[in-house]
C-alpha cells in the first residue's frame, strides 16, 4: 500500500519539476547574441591597453575591452583575473596560459585561441593587476554574463553585482537593467543600484531595500545606520526591518528542521504505537529492526553499486520485508509466550535485542557504515536568503506523512486494521466473532516491525548505519507513544512532532545536549500529570 | 524475625510468592556471607608464593562483585516485593559513586567551590545518602501519586537515568565530562592501592551486604513486607482495604536508593573510575536480569544472580568478547521464558522433590 503511494509521490514530483523547467527553457532563445566579431587588429590594439603600464590606465583599458563586441573579451578578462593573460617578452603576441602548473606553460594565442605549444617565465610576461583593478574585473565580468546567457547565469550575475557596484560600473548596470526582462533578475539588479545610490547619500533608494535578507545589504548599511542625520535613522529603520524579517524566516526554519526531526521521531515510534500502544506488547528490540531496515538500505547499496537512488526505492519493499520477517520470527518465538506478563515481555525483548546487535556486529562490522544519498536526496532548495530547506530532510518530512497516512488507512479501513482493533478491545468476544487472535497478533507484530524497518531506511540518509543504532531512538520512541497516549496513532504523530520541534526551539537558548534533556524531564514529568498522554483513550479499553 | 506462613491464597491471575524462606535461609546465607569474607581474606594472609593465594587484585575484583550484590538487593527489594520494575536503579547507584568520586578528588589537592565541600568525610557519606534518597523521593513522590504503575513506570525510570547520562557527559557540570572522575589518590589518608585499603574496602562491601541483607530480611518479613507484596498482587484491593499504597511505595523505593546509592559509592573506591556510563540504560537493565536469574523476591537470589552473571561478564569478555552480548541476551530470554523464579526457584523445587539443602 504504501509502495504504491510512494511511486505516485515520485510521479507526481517528475512532473513537478518538469512543468517547472519550462519556464527556463523558454526564456532560452530569447537572449540570441548578436555580436559583430571584430578585427585582429583592433583586439590586440585592446589587449596592448590591458598591458599599458600604470593601473589607472588598465582600468580604462578594462572598460573597453567590457564594452567592445569582441568574442574573446571574457577570456581575457578570466585570464586576466586570474593572472593568466601573458605577453610575448621579444614581439607583439599575447597568450593565455591554460595551465600556470610547473615551468613549461601551455598557452593559447589569445586572439584566435589556438594551441601555440608552451611558454616559459623567460619567452613570455604575465600582465599584472591589483586590488582595485580585480573589483572592477569581477564587475565587469558580472555586468557582462548579465547580458549573455540564460535566466539562470543572468540570474547568478546579478545576484554576484550586489554590493560591488561602484562609480565606473553603475552606469552600465542601468543599461543592463533598462533592457532586462525577467523579474528577479531586475530586481537584483534595482537592489544593487540602490546600495550604491544609497551608500552615495540617497536617502530614497532606501525604500527599495526595504525587508532585504541578503546579508550584503546588511552588511552595506550597519556602518550607514551609525550617527546621526536622515539616512543614518532611516537607515536604521530599514535595519531593524530587515531584522524583524530574518527573525520570523529564522522561526520558520527552526519549525522545519523541528518538523523533520519530529518526523524522525514519529517514523521511529509508529511502529511501536502499534505493537505496544494497540497490542500492549512492549518490545524493546523495536530500536534493532529500526537498525534492521537501515542496513537493509546499506546492504542493497552494496548490491548495486554507483544507483544509489534505485537502491533506496527498493530498500523502502525490502527493509519493511526484512524488519516483518524479523518481528514475526520474534514473536513466535518469545513474545506469544509471555502474553500478559508486560515486565517479563520487557525483558526477554530487550535480550533479543542485545543479540540481534551482536549478530550484526559478528556479521558485518561494529563499524559505522554510511549509506550514499541520491542525486535528487542532496542539496537544499533555498527558499529565501534566510531559509533554506534540505531535501533529504523534506524528503524525510513527505515519507513520514505517507507511512502514517498508511498505516492509519490500513488500521481503518482493512479486514486486518478492524481485527486489530477487535481483539485490541476485547479479546475474548473477538475470538467469540471468529477472529483467529493468534494470527492477528503475529500480523499486527510483523506490521510494526515492518513500519520500523521504513523508519531504519529513511534513517540511513540521516546518519550513518552501526549496531548501535537502534539504542539512541528506543528511550526516544517510547517516550513518544507515551506522551501522545497508548493506543492513538494521531496522538504519536502529535507528541513526536511536538518533541521534535520542542527540542529545535531549545536548542538555540540552552544547546543540544541539554534540549534533549529538558524534553525528556518535561515529559517524563507531563506522564506524572497526565499519566494516560496527551489523547487519553475514551471509555474503558480492557 | 517471625516465621510467615506460607500459603498465600493466590487470587486470580496473581502469581505465588516465592518470598516465604524459613529462617534456616537467612542464616544460610549470613554464614556463607560471613565465611566467604573470611576464606577471602584469611587466603589474602598467605605468602604470595602460596597455591592457594589470593591476590589483591581478585580481593578487589570480588569486592566489586559485593558491590553489585548489594545493588541487586536493591532491585530484588522493589521488584520482588513490590513489583516496580525500575530500569534506572543504575542512576542511583552512580549518584552514590559520584559523592564519592568527588570526596575522593578533592583529596589532597587545592579544589574550591561546591566540590571542596564534598572534600569531608561525613558530608560525603551524607551527600551519599542524600543524592540518591532525593532523588528518589522527588521521583517516586511524583509517580506513585499520580498511580504511575507497571511498564510506564519502568519506562520513565529509563528515561530518568537517560537524561542524567546525558547530563553528566556535559563537561559544564563540573565532574568529568564523558571521562569522568579517575585518578584517586587516597581515602581517609591511606593510599586507596595499597594492601590494607584492597582488604578493607573488601570487608565494608561484604558488611554492607551483610546488613542490607538483614534489613532487607527484616522489611520484608514484617507487617510492611506482607504490606508490600499485597500492593504487588492487588493493589487495588490494597489500598481499598485502607493502607497508603503509595506511602508504602515510596518508602521502600526510597529505601532501595539508598542502597543502590551506598553500593555505588563502595564501587568507585575499588574500581578507581565513575563515569556517565553508570547511567547508561543498559547498565540498569543488565543489573534486572542478575536478579531475574537469580530468583526474584528471594533477596539471596538476587545475590547468587549478581555474583554469576558478573562472574560470567569478567570471564567471557575476556576470554571471547563477542560471545558476552550472546550470552546476555540469551540469559534475558530463557531466564524470562523457562526460568521464571531464577536460580532460586530452581533450587526451591529440587528441595521440595529430595527434601535436601539448598545449595547452587
Amino acid at each position: 500500500m504504501s509502495r504504491r503511494a510512494i511511486r505516485d509521490l515520485w510521479r507526481a514530483g517528475i512532473v513537478l519539476v518538469l512543468v517547472m523547467m519550462v519556464p527556463v527553457m523558454m526564456a532560452l532563445p530569447g537572449v540570441v547574441h548578436a555580436g559583430d566579431q571584430i578585427s585582429d587588429e583592433q583586439a590586440r590594439t585592446l589587449l596592448e591597453g590591458l598591458d599599458a603600464s600604470g593601473f589607472e590606465a588598465k582600468g580604462e583599458a578594462v572598460e573597453r575591452v567590457a564594452a567592445s563586441t569582441a568574442s574573446q573579451r571574457e577570456r581575457w578578462l578570466q585570464a586576466l583575473l586570474e593572472g593568466r593573460l601573458a605577453r610575448e617578452r621579444r614581439g607583439d603576441h599575447f597568450y593565455i596560459i591554460t595551465d600556470d602548473g610547473g615551468r613549461e606553460w601551455p598557452i593559447i594565442d589569445a586572439i584566435t585561441l589556438e594551441d601555440v605549444g608552451t611558454g616559459s617565465r623567460r619567452t613570455i610576461n604575465t600582465i599584472t593587476i591589483n586590488n582595485t583593478l580585480r573589483t572592477q574585473i569581477e564587475g565587469a565580468l558580472a555586468a557582462m554574463s548579465l547580458t549573455a546567457g540564460d535566466v539562470k547565469a543572468r540570474l547568478a550575475a546579478a545576484r554576484a553585482l550586489v554590493g560591488t557596484v561602484d562609480a565606473i560600473s553603475v552606469a552600465r548596470v542601468e543599461d543592463t537593467l533598462a533592457e532586462e526582462e525577467s523579474l528577479a533578475v531586475r530586481e537584483q539588479l534595482e537592489t544593487a543600484l540602490a546600495l550604491h545610490r544609497v551608500q552615495q547619500g540617497d536617502v530614497d533608494a532606501l525604500e527599495t531595500l526595504r525587508g532585504h535578507l541578503d546579508t550584503r545589504v546588511r552588511n552595506t548599511l550597519v556602518p550607514l545606520a551609525e550617527g546621526d542625520g536622515e539616512l543614518a535613522s532611516e537607515a536604521r529603520g530599514v535595519l531593524a526591518g530587515i531584522e524583524r524579517k530574518r527573525e520570523w524566516h529564522q522561526r520558520v526554519q527552526t519549525l522545519f528542521f523541528g518538523l523533520s526531526a519530529g518526523s524522525i521521531l514519529v517514523l521511529a515510534a509508529i511502529g511501536l504505537a502499534i505493537t505496544f500502544g494497540v497490542m500492549g506488547v512492549i518490545n524493546m528490540a523495536h530500536g534493532e529492526l529500526i537498525m534492521l531496515g537501515a542496513y537493509s538500505a546499506w546492504w542493497l547499496q552494496q548490491l548495486l553499486p554507483g544507483q544509489p537512488g534505485l537502491a533506496l526505492i527498493l530498500a523502502i519493499p525490502f527493509g519493511f520485508l526484512v524488519a516483518a520477517a524479523f518481528g514475526i520470527a520474534i514473536e513466535r518465538s518469545v513474545i506469544r509466550f509471555l502474553k500478559g506478563r508486560p515486565l517479563e515481555t520487557l525483558l526477554a525483548t530487550f535480550g533479543v535485542s542485545l543479540i540481534l546487535q551482536q549478530l550484526v556486529r559478528t556479521v558485518f562490522s561494529p563499524l559505522n557504515r554510511a549509506v550514499a544519498s541520491p542525486e535528487w536526496l542532496r542539496g537544499s532548495w533555498q527558499v529565501t536568503e534566510a531559509l533554506s530547506i534540505s531535501y533529504s530532510r523534506l524528503a524525510v518530512l513527505i515519507f513520514c506523512l505517507v507511512v502514517f497516512a498508511a498505516l492509519w488507512a490500513v488500521m481503518r479501513f482493512t479486514r486486518l486494521g478492524l481485527e486489530v482493533r477487535a481483539v485490541t478491545q476485547n479479546r475474548d468476544m473477538a475470538r467469540a466473532m471468529g477472529v483467529r487472535a493468534a494470527r492477528v497478533d503475529m500480523l499486527t507484530f510483523g506490521l510494526g516491525a515492518g513500519v520500523a524497518g521504513l523508519a531504519g531506511v529513511a534513517l540511513s540518509q540521516i546518519t550513518n548505519v552501526g549496531p548501535n543504532l537502534g539504542q539512541n531512538y528506543i528511550v526516544d520512541s517510547f517516550l513518544v507513544v507515551v506522551f501522545g497516549g497508548v493506543g492513538n496513532l494521531w496522538g504519536t504523530l502529535v507528541a513526536g512532532m511536538t518533541l521534535g520541534v520542542l527540542n529545535q526551539v531549545l536548542q538555540p537558548w540552552v544547546g543540544a545536549v541539554l534540549a534533549k534533556i529538558v524534553v525528556l524531564v518535561g515529559v517524563i514529568l507531563f506522564i506524572q500529570k497526565r499519566p494516560q498522554g496527551l489523547f487519553p483513550p475514551r471509555g474503558r479499553v480492557s | 524475625m517471625s516465621q510467615v506462613c506460607t500459603g498465600s491464597s493466590g487470587a486470580g491471575g496473581v502469581r505465588r510468592s516465592m518470598g516465604h524462606l524459613s529462617d534456616r535461609t537467612t542464616m544460610l546465607t549470613c554464614a556463607v556471607l560471613v565465611s566467604a569474607a573470611v576464606l577471602v581474606v584469611g587466603l589474602n594472609l598467605l605468602p604470595s608464593d602460596h597455591a592457594l593465594h589470593v591476590g589483591d587484585a581478585t580481593v578487589s575484583l570480588l569486592g566489586k562483585y559485593f558491590c553489585y550484590m548489594l545493588l541487586a538487593l536493591a532491585v530484588d527489594l522493589i521488584w520482588g516485593y513490590l513489583g516496580i520494575l525500575s530500569l534506572g536503579h543504575g542512576a542511583f547507584f552512580a549518584l552514590g559513586g559520584y559523592a564519592m568520586g568527588l570526596y575522593l578528588n578533592a583529596q589532597g589537592t587545592n579544589i574550591d567551590g561546591w566540590q571542596a565541600w564534598l572534600g569531608h568525610f561525613p558530608l560525603m557519606a551524607l551527600a551519599v545518602v542524600l543524592a540518591p534518597g532525593l532523588l528518589a523521593l522527588v521521583f517516586g513522590w511524583l509517580a506513585f501519586r499520580s498511580r504511575v504503575t507497571g511498564v510506564y513506570f519502568s519506562i520513565i525510570t529509563q528515561a530518568m537515568t537517560f537524561a542524567l547520562m546525558l547530563a553528566f557527559n556535559r563537561n559544564e557540570m563540573g565532574v568529568g565530562g564523558s571521562t569522568g572522575l579517575t585518578r584517586f589518590s587516597e581515602l581517609l589518608g591511606m593510599p586507596l592501592n595499597s594492601h590494607a585499603m584492597t582488604v578493607a574496602l573488601f570487608v565494608a562491601s561484604v558488611l554492607a551486604v551483610l546488613l542490607a541483607f538483614v534489613i532487607c530480611r527484616m522489611m520484608t518479613t514484617s507487617r510492611l513486607g506482607r504490606v508490600c507484596i499485597a500492593t504487588r498482587d492487588a493493589e487495588a484491593r490494597t489500598r481499598f482495604l485502607g493502607y497508603r499504597v503509595e506511602h508504602v511505595k515510596l518508602a521502600v523505593f526510597v529505601v532501595s536508593a539508598v542502597m543502590a546509592g551506598i553500593a555505588g559509592a563502595l564501587y568507585v573506591p575499588q574500581v578507581g573510575i565513575i563515569n556517565p556510563g553508570s547511567f547508561a540504560p543498559l547498565f540498569s537493565i543488565e543489573v534486572v536480569v542478575w536478579v531475574a536469574l537469580g530468583g526474584r523476591a528471594t533477596l539471596f537470589g538476587a545475590l547468587i544472580g549478581a555474583l554469576v552473571v558478573n562472574w560470567l561478564k569478567t570471564v567471557l569478555t575476556t576470554e571471547m568478547p563477542d560471545a558476552w552480548l550472546f550470552m546476555l541476551g540469551g540469559l534475558f530470554v530463557v531466564v524470562t521464558m523457562a526460568l521464571p523464579q531464577g536460580i532460586a526457584g530452581l533450587a526451591a523445587s529440587m528441595r521440595r522433590q529430595k527434601g535436601g539443602a539448598v545449595h547452587e
